[in-house]
């Protein structure tokens, strides 16, 4: 079932980023900046682990869960270490997707060639 | 929003600004938002897939596999950014591909490939972030108001 709720749920949150692109005239940064904000906002009132609870990767793998996790590895370690912890902490659980990218792209740069 | 800006333009100007509005092409919003989600559900789904695949085999819970899905992603992305395949996807899809972690994956990955003939430290290292950066500062950013606000809250509101 968690299949199923992923499919239409990840959908759904497309949906959300096609509907800014084209109807308000949004571009792919405008709109990716405001679905991480959305996320943390989101994670901010406690909603984003029920919702991952209920469609699995359809909110971990959108965008959105960035912001959702940059959010949980804050507060993290600001149970532990008061306000400082905020800073320190920030990277703590979102770590996996930045270090992917920057090193995925280090070696795609190394392997590919640029096209046209 | 439009209106405001128009009322500055010369004449000639706002002329042609009604003229490009009538010949501006309509984007087909269903369409697209149907392709978006079909592009969009399936990239979940396969991330669902890859999700219950680290549950069941390295111990991770519903919570925690988000991490490793994530990397397999921009994984792939790479394979498919590498070979071109992504960029097809991306215009059919539209949103459908650039709002799952795989367009940040291709965002990075694509500006790091396509700069590449500038040299690794100025054009690699230079260009990386250089469409994503705007996700990590306001992800950041907006991460750590909300986490400060409720730091606040719970140290000194008793929540």
């Amino acid at each position: 079932m968690i299949f199923f709720w992923a499919f239409v749920i990840g959908g759904l949150i497309c949906v959300i980023g096609q509907i800014m692109f084209d109807v308000f005239k949004l571009t792919p940064g405008h709109t990716l900046s405001i679905l991480v904000v959305v996320g943390a906002i989101l994670d901010g009132f406690g909603l984003y682990e029920p919702l991952i609870d209920f469609a699995g990767a359809g909110v971990t793998v959108p965008i959105t869960s960035f912001g959702n996790s940059l959010v949980h590895g804050a507060m993290q370690e600001a149970e532990m270490h008061g306000l400082i912890g905020v800073i320190t902490g920030m990277f703590e659980v979102t770590s996996s997707g930045i270090s992917a990218a920057i090193i995925f792209g280090m070696i795609g740069a190394l392997i590919f060639k640029p096209k046209g | 929003m439009a209106d405001k800006k128009k009322k500055n333009l010369p004449p000639q100007a706002q002329k042609y600004q009604d003229f490009q509005e009538k010949r501006e092409v309509k984007r087909p919003l269903l369409k697209n938002c149907i392709k978006a989600f079909l592009v969009g559900g399936f990239i979940c789904f396969i991330g669902q897939l890859i999700s219950t695949f680290y549950i069941y085999f390295f111990d991770f819970t519903e919570q925690t596999a988000g991490n490793p899905t994530t990397a397999t992603l921009i994984f792939l992305t790479m394979l498919l950014t590498g070979f071109g395949v992504y960029d097809r996807i991306g215009q059919f899809a539209g949103a459908g591909s650039a709002v799952p972690v795989t367009g940040f994956g291709n965002a990075v990955i694509s500006a790091a490939i396509e700069h590449r003939t500038e040299g690794f430290v100025l054009g690699v290292g230079g260009n990386m972030f250089k469409l994503a950066g705007t996700v990590i500062l306001f992800g950041v950013f907006s991460a750590f108001i909300v986490a400060l606000i409720k730091t606040i809250l719970i140290t000194w509101g008793g929540f």
